[in-house]
């Protein structure tokens, strides 16, 4: 009997332990959760942030802008433009492909 | 030497001491132990819910789990409105001690002067004031790093609009709360803004957060909105709209890029317009969107659809010919007339000279209930379904109503009043072979189906002749582009001033490309031209041939003029050596 109690009461320390260990446990990877969580929204706000960035620096009237006071450029105009047709294309193509 | 007593032989042990002391004590032991059981089970079964609320109390904390305010894109994904966090700076003003360097230095970083602080700080019977409100993130790090006892910052979103000016008035913007004020930012608030939530959580003494105790309530962030503009098309149209306002000096301007196809809004300008990033003045001009919230009598751009109403009832054929000569007309007190005296015209040529007289004469031989409902199907007299705040239905007065000299006069755009969305949208009948869709701000993916208003081959009439008022003997030589097709109408208007018209005018253009399968349809205004010229043909046209000649290169459409198949440069560009 009396060595049965020992082993419950040993059996007892090692459960409470064990709780303490494993709550403790618990509590270091909820911190630790709580920082990847934190670091992902940090990440999500920095993607918002580069989207941003991305948006204004591809701005059509930006990239319009400097084609035209930076490198002079014209645009482009149906006057000038010369259309060629799908056909012509592949007539070509098979002219430089029969020499 | 002496002898060991064993412990038993103790003469103490032998002393007979009652036997009642000794249970005494037992049982006073026992009681001690029931009563700590007794106790422990009151606890732990019968105050534990009081116990365990005591504990959460002092330690617990109910943490807002804040909901992110949703995007808005482009059709193409570019980001036309986006939220970052960013701080509110407030203050305690009775614990703020702080330098004069430490202020000037606040000052620098909110861009404020130290007076301006010193003022708002000084606010009598106030224990709490903001200094500044969405105060960018690195900003307020370094605000917080001056160390300035009583000085506060809250978590809070700042809105960014990259696009600026030029989508100003389809985005919208948000107030310092994130409520959408205007535009899209206000029509789908709800959308947009998602729903805060809130968890439990027990803290420590030093405020860190060490057990998630339970969700009370889930965030929802706000659903990215996608709409149907296109950045790139509502660039072109703000730039087109820009340059004949300062050619024309112009009060305002307005154009609209429709979707034949599929009803979307691919863009829609405004002039003038103001930055949502900075919105420190802004006057009532501005802010008005002219192509949804403002009518206007639409003139002559009216007159297809007199010619579709001749067409479709089979009493007209585009030939059957119209006498309008002398080019003055009496009806009733009135008399109405045409800028040069035409002659014999066919219905198609009324059209393509814009005759006032030929138009209203095949207006007045239909019933006024006839001519209502032909309008009214193209969606005149009513707001446009377009979930965007102010849409007017502009004014179309009862078929009753109607004396001969209104019916006349509302034949070719008078007397009628209409938003340049409506026009832009009623001619996509014409567009789409007699039937109409729903316009949309948002990108579909899929068309609606369309409503049938009119037959088939009279939208295809009716589009042969706006081809012909696009052309040379037209009255819009100037919307022609290079390679394309095009149709459309002008309309020149006087503008009503306190019930009179006066020598002002709203010059404009409605019309579509490319003719042999229209893609999309383009409505441009341009109000009070005051540089000499001031007819929809002269003014509006050009603004409708560059967007158009724009939109085309931009969506890739084949050209589909018979006469120009290759176009050869007019004027080559030198190549560098």
């Amino acid at each position: 009997m009396t060595k049965v109690c020992l082993w419950l009461a040993v059996a007892l320390i090692g459960c409470s332990l064990s709780l303490v260990t494993s709550q403790q446990r618990a509590r270091r990877l909820f911190i630790d959760l709580e920082r990847a969580q934190a670091r992902a929204q940090q990440l999500e706000v920095q993607w918002d942030q580069l989207q941003l960035e991305q948006t204004g620096l591809s701005k059509v009237s930006l990239i319009d802008s400097r084609a035209r006071k930076t490198m002079a450029m014209q645009p482009v105009a149906a006057e000038r433009t010369l259309h060629l047709s799908i056909d012509v294309v592949a007539e070509a193509r098979a002219r430089e492909a029969s020499r | 030497m002496s002898r060991s007593l064993p412990y038993s032989a103790n003469p103490l042990l032998r002393i007979k001491l009652p036997a009642i002391r000794s249970r005494v004590v037992m049982m006073l032991i026992a009681l001690a132990f029931l009563a700590l059981i007794g106790r422990a089970i009151w606890l732990q079964l019968f105050t534990n819910d009081f116990l365990q609320r005591q504990g959460e109390s002092r330690y617990g904390r109910t943490m807002e789990l804040p909901a992110s305010r949703g995007k808005i894109l482009d059709r193409n994904g570019m980001v036309l409105a986006s939220s970052l966090p960013a701080r509110a700076v407030c203050a305690t003003p009775e614990e703020v001690k702080a330098s004069p360097e430490q202020f000037a230095e606040l000052a620098r970083l909110l861009q404020m002067s130290t007076a301006e602080i010193h003022q708002r700080l000084g606010a009598e019977g106030k224990t709490f004031v903001y200094l500044k409100r969405q105060v960018e993130a690195d900003v307020a790090e370094k605000i917080r790093a001056l160390g300035i006892p009583g000085l506060h910052q809250r978590p809070e979103y700042k809105r960014f609009y990259p696009e600026g000016e030029a989508l100003a008035h389809v985005v919208g913007f948000t107030n310092v709360e994130d409520i959408g004020q205007e535009g899209m930012e206000l029509a789908r608030q709800k959308e947009l803004a998602g729903r805060p939530g809130s968890r439990r959580v027990l803290r420590d003494n030093l405020h860190r957060v060490f057990e998630d105790v339970g969700t009370l309530r889930e965030p929802l962030d706000g659903r990215d909105l996608q709409l149907s503009i296109d950045a790139k098309i509502q660039f072109h149209a703000v730039s087109a709209l820009r340059d004949a306002l300062r050619e024309h000096r112009a009060r305002a301007g307005a154009a609209v890029v429709l979707d034949a196809r599929t009803g979307e809004v691919l863009a829609l300008a405004n002039l003038p317009t103001y930055n949502p990033n900075e919105r420190g003045q802004l006057s009532g001009a501005q802010l008005r969107n002219r192509v949804i919230t403002d009518t206007f009598e639409p003139g002559s751009t009216m007159k297809p659809f007199t010619s579709a109403l001749a067409i479709e009832s089979g009493r007209y054929a585009p030939h059957t010919v119209i006498q309008t000569a002398p080019g003055r007309m009496t009806i009733g007190s009135a008399t109405i007339g045409d800028s040069h005296p035409h002659g014999a015209l066919t219905v198609e040529e009324v059209l393509q000279k814009s005759s006032n007289v030929g138009t209203a004469k095949i207006a007045l031989s239909f019933p006024p209930e006839t001519m209502w409902n032909m309008l009214t199907a193209v969606g005149f007299g009513q707001p446009p379904e377009l979930g965007f705040p102010g849409a007017v239905a502009g004014r179309v007065l009862p078929p009753r109503s109607w004396r001969p000299i209104n019916q006349a006069t509302i034949s070719y755009g008078h007397g009628i009043s209409v938003s340049l969305i409506q026009l832009a949208r009623a001619y996509t009948v014409f567009a789409r072979d007699g039937d109409m869709v729903p316009l949309s701000m948002l990108r579909l993916n899929e068309p609606a189906a369309g409503v049938k208003v009119m037959e088939p081959a009279t939208a295809q009439a009716v589009r042969r002749m706006l081809e012909m008022a696009a052309g040379p003997g037209g009255t819009a030589p100037k919307a022609q582009i290079p390679g394309y097709r095009v149709a459309g109408k002008t309309g020149t208007a006087h503008k009503l001033e306190g019930g009179r018209y006066v020598n002002k005018y709203i010059a404009s253009f409605v019309g579509f490309a490319p003719v042999s399968d229209p893609r999309i349809v383009v409505a441009v205004m341009v109000d009070e031209p005051s540089a000499g010229r001031h007819y929809g043909g002269e003014v509006a046209a050009p603004v409708f041939a560059q967007i158009t000649g724009d939109v085309m290169r931009t969506l890739r459409i084949a050209p589909d003029s018979p006469q120009v198949r290759q176009v050869i440069p007019a004027d080559p560009v030198k190549e560098t050596q």
